[in-house]
């Protein structure tokens, strides 16, 4: 779906479903320097089983256009806009990584329009360190082999993806080639600065979903804990061989996660 | 690596069956379009060549007609090398031909009649890493830049190079297929083929490509790119060319081939030393005209060689024998060591007369183009003991005389 937000185009995949205001919507955030498209199957699956899906890029990600926000409330600020323009009065928010973070943050300030929060692949603060940040800011190629690396478990360049005959490694690789230069740095840069989230969490009112990878080294489950204690009676899955790139390492996990969560 | 010797798989319960047909959960679902041992292939040869993916096919023609046969439709265009494997040629020239995609065969190192040979059904450019048999360099950052410049994708068979010798994504090719029969497997016993996407063209940004980026009435009508962005064309080569064609690698297959990777870099050193000594022994015999290896002076390609393939120039060459079609013929019927058969990148020595046999269809005029002549003779050396190869050379070069 291609809509306007704040006079820029933006797009979001809806599984090739119009909305339908008499259904349940369901919206997909995704992380630093990637896109709609990360949540294939998830967002798919969804869009078929009866939900309005919309599985957003973010400005500067995917088909949006740019220039890329720069905080995390700003990001939040623009998908309570892309509701607005989907004249869709509340959703299910099913953020990943930075995307988790946006999740949490337009929870806490438009309650109202939020059902329910998954955040998969989460932690709070969401600290990334000062080679990585650096590499991004030099757009080095140094900056996509660590998001690269990181974002998924050690087994996963040997073999075995789910997916049949798909390279994560080289995806990952592939998509962060196509980001505008400056975009990885700003979204790092907004996961790195944000401050809120236990301000945000303190304000959620709503169902909310931790699903963890065990693998994952960008962020181990241990460093969502606190989080997950902040918000009231929030539900933890953790999923046993996946790193951080949780709906490609474990997209059957990921997914029957979200449909108990979301039932 | 188990062997999944199945050709189907049981469904948790029928949402889960239903999950799989559409695309919401993944794994297999029949060994037509997936199969676990051949994806373990698949990923491993994404992995060595820097790609998103890759489909394991059931020969490297396979993977070439895949590679066309989802990105071309009845009207378009391809602009290939001249120099290509004969099948290849066959197919681009004759057979694809009675489909309506035509093709315009340039000399590839002519970067000009590249340029110009494009128009506006053109949809591909293909050439050859090495060429067959007269191993011309294909200058691969040269001729992506052209295709790109004009919003099409370049296609490569780097079987002669496979991913030891040279990394094609990282020169600027945008998609690349092995004949997995030869270096890969290296032991002359399974017929398959790979096709690995680089996942860096932008088929949205071309505007040339609405097989991805248009709804597809053939799959729930999915817009493959929109779907997976830098996975559309090996989605939508699966997803139809796979299903439809049927083409697909045997299990059996791709463990064999699994094996051969395994001793890849072992054995690619070992076939490019030998080659180097066999071919310092013909250039200097007396029986034979001219040797055609690009790390000779004499080759019309030795500086880019020099740039692009800096670990060696592979193992399959040509050489032309003074005496013509029938001092061919007496040269390959006095071999002992190497064995006369129609493949290259065995471990064992390999022997073939071009114009006879794998380019028989070409006509002179298009021989003449590719480099082969009446007395071409081309060798794929393996890795026995050099010493023990340049004897039997030897000995046959003297029956030739």
């Amino acid at each position: 779906m291609n809509f306007q937000v704040n006079g820029r185009a933006a797009f979001a995949y809806t599984a090739t479903h119009a909305v339908d205001p008499a259904k349940r919507s369901v919206v997909f955030v995704h992380g630093a320097g990637l896109d709609h498209s990360w949540w294939g199957l998830q967002s798919r699956y969804f869009g078929y089983h009866g939900f309005n899906v919309l599985a957003l890029d973010l400005p500067a990600h995917g088909r949006s256009e740019g220039p890329a926000l720069t905080g995390i409330g700003e990001m939040a600020d623009w998908v309570r806009k892309v509701l607005d323009e989907g004249k869709i009065k509340s959703a299910a928010l099913i953020g990943h990584s930075m995307g988790s973070l946006v999740s949490l943050e337009f929870a806490a300030r438009y309650p109202e329009a939020a059902q329910k929060i998954a955040l998969i692949g989460t932690a709070y603060p969401m600290k990334v360190g000062e080679a990585f940040l650096d590499a991004a800011r030099r757009n080095d190629q140094a900056a996509y082999d660590m998001e690269t690396i990181w974002g998924h478990a050690a087994q996963v360049p040997l073999a075995g993806n789910p997916n049949p005959g798909m390279w994560m490694y080289g995806d990952t690789l592939a998509r962060l080639a196509r980001l505008a230069p400056g975009v990885l740095h700003a979204d790092l840069c907004a996961c790195n600065g944000y401050a809120g989230g236990f301000e945000a969490a303190a304000k959620v009112r709503c169902p909310a979903l931790f699903v963890l990878g065990r693998r994952d080294v960008m962020t181990p489950p241990k460093a969502a804990a606190d989080l997950a204690k902040a918000i009231s009676g929030s539900q933890t899955v953790q999923i046993g061989p996946s790193g951080h790139s949780l709906m490609a390492e474990a997209p059957d996990a990921t997914l029957d996660a979200l449909i108990a969560f979301l039932a | 690596m188990p062997i999944y010797q199945t050709t189907s798989y049981v469904f948790r319960d029928a949402a889960h069956a239903a999950s799989l047909f559409n695309m919401e959960r993944a794994g297999h679902v029949y060994s037509r379009i997936s199969n676990p041992t051949v994806a373990v292939l698949e990923e491993r040869m994404a992995a060595l060549e820097g790609g998103v993916g890759a489909i394991a096919t059931a020969s490297g023609q396979a993977a070439l007609h895949l590679a066309v046969a989802t990105l071309l439709d009845a009207g378009s265009h391809i602009v290939a090398s001249g120099a290509l494997y004969g099948g290849s040629h066959n197919l681009l020239g004759y057979t694809l031909k009675r489909f309506g995609i035509e093709t315009t065969f340039v000399d590839p190192r002519n970067l000009n009649a590249w340029k110009k040979a494009i128009n506006q059904n053109t949809r591909l450019l293909f050439g050859e890493t090495l060429g067959n048999p007269g191993l011309d360099v294909l200058d691969i950052p040269a001729v992506s830049k052209i295709a790109h410049d004009a919003g099409l994708p370049l296609l490569v068979d780097a079987t002669f190079t496979t991913p030891w010798l040279m990394k094609p994504f990282e020169l600027g090719a945008d998609l690349l297929y092995h004949s997995a029969t030869k270096f890969l497997g290296g032991h002359g016993i399974a017929i398959g083929g790979v096709l690995v996407d680089s996942g860096r063209f932008d088929w949205e940004k071309s505007g040339k490509f609405p097989q991805l980026t248009a709804p597809y009435a053939g799959f729930h009508n999915m817009d493959f790119e929109e779907e997976s962005g830098t996975r559309a064309f090996l989605l939508r080569a699966r997803r139809e060319g796979l299903r439809d064609f049927g083409a697909c690698m045997a299990p059996m297959t791709a463990f064999q081939i699994l094996q051969g990777i395994e001793t890849l870099h072992l054995r690619m050193p070992r076939h490019v030393e030998n080659t180097r000594k066999v071919v310092v022994f013909l250039k200097g015999h007396s029986a034979v005209q001219a040797v055609m290896y690009p790390e000779l002076d004499t080759h019309p390609d030795y500086k880019l060689a020099k740039q692009l393939l800096p670990r060696g120039c592979g193992a399959v060459f040509s050489f032309d024998l003074k005496g013509g079609r029938e001092a061919g013929r007496r040269f390959i019927e006095a071999l002992r060591v190497f064995s006369h058969l129609a493949n290259v990148g065995d471990a064992k020595s390999l022997v073939i007369h071009p114009a006879t046999t794998t380019h028989y269809r070409m006509p002179d005029e298009d021989l003449k183009k590719a480099g082969i002549g009446p007395g071409t003779v081309r060798l794929s050396i393996g890795l026995e003991d050099a010493d023990d190869l340049i004897a039997d050379l030897d000995r046959a070069l003297k029956a030739a005389k």
